[in-house]
């Protein structure tokens, strides 16, 4: 294999975004379109790209990610050479510090980089719902004799840029500008977080960097060097999306309710993986109305779902309703309750008679385990 | 190798031939049942939610879905270092090989490997029925009575204690007397083909037997030899829910059973899970159009039609318009749009055309196969195409790619079958 994988999953500091659903998780643990979390795309396309190193930097709320990533061997990481990684901030006796930033995450596990051969590193979020071949990816880098490669796309309209890395980019397709949360964006382009560069490139700029006080690794290499070096964007033109906000949480799950973005991610070799959690068949009982929607294993539904995504493990009580919502693994709604325009955290029981309502633009969310 | 106290041998290399052509492409554990899982994951779960960790998986007929499904034991954990599944196949000894003739033929065949566990005690399993049950709690029972050996009993009403395997039992259910379809039945405790037995003792038995019956088997040979030989064998009472699904009908029952909204075998409980092999498992997704209750379904799947009364297995798709009803539809099936489907099992990766309609017309039983196939429900076997705008009766049965021209006027009558396969070209 050509390269070693690093996803950086420390993320979960902007929770406030998130309406308090990273209260209790990562980011990258954050559940999607019915049974994933986050960081399976992310791990998938490494594990189907034939990476056979992957390695997984925590920090923020990890017990979730942890417990997701307990086992490697859903993804096929379960390797006596190689295999998956996962960092966590630590102590020894010449540091005691969390990770100060991105470069700073990978720098403190830069012996993960240097005791590997493969000559790229394949860096991306995960926060990122996407699906892709990072082969094609180190081809295309290859092929433009790059010292970086940028993933971007054009940004949804709805989404808010600010939120993300602005870039523009010359007719070869170099990067000439690139601008983290910029107030004045120059462009609609944004970077999705994955990035190529050269093992020993990315070790000699981490330790050049790290000596000058320096930790982030947008902000202090790739804005930073960004004449000096090579940078090229690669344009990704399928579905992705960044989970970033509760507006974004909420479209991505929804997106799971299109043909095409089911058909990219669950129907389409080679497939997005995860835990699996040997949940029986759903059972759709009499009474039950469940359109334009998706339901997790092990549900048992005796009531009306509409346009809503809900995970695995959740019983719909007689009379209910649910619209527009997302329901997370294992919360009971009880019999005649309304829950519409709302996300309910793992867990959450409702009882007989309850009604959950919010409006389209701002979902309410209920909190983990809670019992109404 | 650390010793074991008792390691479990299950007997997976059955046809089951009353199954008819669902078991033309595999061994009858290997298939499916309740939408996602297969027959031999009951017992597989049902040895690890007991604490046993070592499963001899003997296989002969058809092995390859029974391998591929079990593969190093993954979703039951058991993939161990020490101990987990085995899969024992029969194989070539000095200059001859040897089929497994018998079910204690088969064990005899695996001394070996039963050996180096060194147990204290063998639990012997099936493959053919749908149950939980805690082989812990029976093996106590066995250390607690001093058997020899233990054989789980069911009772069962005296009218089908006649088509069973009985045990006649002492006021400390000790058996004194097996016998084999009786007529006039003296008790109704059912063998239901699961033993404990202390090792040493089934080994003597088993190098025996050997020699008497080429073909030894656990009820007709080994069972009367230790009670022959006054050995202390034991009936465990088991009274939970245990099903056959040996036939056709049965087959059927049993999965039906599952779509009451409160069913007799509750797969929902945390308590006792059933794991299989479920490596990609998306959620369903039902359609705008779509009506689906008092059904299960299987992840993966995309209903945009109706759906009644019917178990469907994982990455099914059901176009616009479809109804099926009162069937079982296992992995990866294509039914097209329009189609209606009554009273059905169609095995895994079938396609079904547009405006297909089965199980229509009268209850002829099967012509070829009237004693496998005479309950009214038609039978399509895997990988079977069926082209658009057929109607097929009841009883059928239907195998391979078959095109418009098989069908006379579009049609199929009851009880007829088109079987196009491989080994008919």
């Amino acid at each position: 294999m050509r390269s070693i994988g690093i996803i950086l999953a420390g993320g979960g500091g902007n929770s406030a975004k998130l309406g308090g659903l990273t209260e209790t998780r990562a980011t990258p643990a954050m559940p999607i379109g019915g049974c994933y979390r986050c960081i399976d795309f992310t791990l998938s396309n490494m594990a189907n790209s034939g990476m056979n190193k992957v390695a997984v930097i925590t920090q923020y709320n990890s017990r979730s990610l942890h417990d997701h990533l307990s086992s490697s061997k859903w993804w096929d990481l379960g390797r006596k050479q190689g295999g998956l990684f996962i960092f966590t901030p630590y102590l020894s006796g010449s540091n005691s510090y969390w990770f100060r930033g991105t470069a700073d995450s990978i720098h403190q596990n830069i012996t993960y980089l240097k005791r590997s051969n493969e000559p790229y590193v394949v860096i991306a979020s995960g926060n990122s719902v996407h699906k892709m071949d990072y082969n094609e990816l180190i081809n295309y880098h290859t092929e433009k004799d790059a010292d970086v490669t940028i993933v971007y796309s054009k940004i949804k309209p709805a989404d808010d840029i600010n939120e993300y890395g602005v870039l523009t980019v010359d007719n070869d397709f170099r990067i000439t500008d690139l601008e983290e949360k910029p107030l004045e964006p120059q462009s609609n382009l944004v970077s999705l977080g994955i990035y190529v560069i050269s093992r020993t490139l990315l070790i000699k700029l981490l330790e050049t960097i790290n000596a000058e006080g320096r930790y982030d690794l947008v902000q202090d290499v790739f804005v930073r060097y960004r004449k000096r070096l090579r940078i090229f964007g690669y344009h990704y033109n399928e579905y992705w999306q960044t989970i970033n906000s509760i507006h974004t949480y909420f479209e991505c799950n929804m997106d799971f309710l299109k043909k095409d973005v089911r058909s990219l991610f669950n129907h389409q070799y080679p497939f997005t993986d995860t835990k699996p959690k040997d949940e029986p068949p759903a059972k759709y009982n009499i009474g039950a109305r469940v359109i334009n929607s998706l339901a997790g294993s092990g549900a048992i539904l005796n009531g009306t779902v509409q346009n809503s995504v809900l995970f695995r493990k959740i019983y719909t009580g007689e009379g209910s309703k649910i619209i527009n919502s997302i329901v997370m693994d294992g919360c009971y709604i009880g019999n005649n309750c309304t829950v519409e325009n709302a996300i309910l955290d793992k867990e959450v029981v409702l009882s007989d008679g309850k009604e959950i309502k919010g409006n389209k633009e701002n979902p309410t969310i209920i909190n983990k385990l809670s019992v109404l | 190798m650390r010793k074991k106290e008792m390691i479990a041998m299950l007997l997976a290399g059955g046809q089951g031939s009353r199954l008819g052509v669902l078991t033309a492409s595999k061994a009858k554990p290997a298939l499916a049942f309740g939408g996602k899982y297969k027959i031999i994951d009951f017992p597989m779960s049902n040895c690890i939610n007991s604490g046993v960790d070592t499963v001899g998986v003997l296989t002969q007929y058809l092995p390859l879905e029974l391998n591929r499904h079990i593969g190093i034991g993954i979703p039951w954990d058991l993939d161990r270092r020490n101990g987990g599944v085995t899969i024992l196949a029969p194989h070539v000894k000095g200059d001859e090989g040897e089929w497994y003739s018998g079910t204690a033929n088969a064990i005899f065949q695996n001394i070996d490997f039963i050996d180096n566990y060194n147990p204290d005690y063998v639990l012997i399993l099936g493959g053919d029925h749908i149950y939980k049950m805690d082989y812990s709690k029976m093996l106590n029972f066995h250390k607690q009575s001093g058997a020899d050996a233990t054989i789980a009993v069911q009772e069962v009403s005296m009218d089908e204690a006649t088509r069973l395997g009985i045990m006649n039992v002492d006021e400390q259910d000790k058996v004194y007397e097996f016998e084999e379809k009786p007529a006039q039945p003296k008790s109704n405790l059912a063998s239901m083909g699961i033993y404990i037995f202390s090792w040493q003792e089934l080994r003597k038995s088993l190098v025996a037997d050997r020699d008497i019956h080429p073909d030894s088997d656990f009820g007709k040979h080994i069972i009367p030899m230790m009670l022959n030989e006054n050995k202390k064998l034991f009936a465990y009472r088991f009274n939970d829910y245990w099903k056959d699904v040996g036939t056709i009908e049965s087959y059927w029952m049993a999965n039906m059973d599952l779509i009451q909204t409160v069913p007799d075998f509750n797969l929902y409980e945390d308590f006792w899970k059933i794991y299989t092999d479920s490596d990609h498992q998306p959620p369903i997704y039902t359609g705008l159009e779509s009506d689906v209750n008092t059904s299960l379904l299987s992840e993966g799947c995309e209903v945009s039609g109706k759906v009644y009364n019917s178990i469907i297995g994982p990455g099914v798709i059901i176009e616009e318009g479809a109804v099926v009803q009162a069937s079982i539809i296992m992995g990866r099936c294509v039914i097209g749009a329009g189609a209606f489907i009554d009273r059905c099992i169609i095995d895994d990766s079938c396609t079904i055309g547009e405006n297909v309609k089965i199980g229509t017309g009268e209850n002829v039983p099967n012509a070829a196969k009237p004693h496998v196939y005479d309950s009214g429900i038609t039978v399509i076997g895997e990988s079977t195409t069926i082209p658009p705008n057929v109607t097929i009766g009841k009883n059928c049965v239907l195998y391979g790619v078959t095109t418009p021209e098989d069908y006379a006027n579009g049609e199929l009558a009851s009880g007829q079958d088109i079987i196009r396969r491989m080994e008919d070209e």
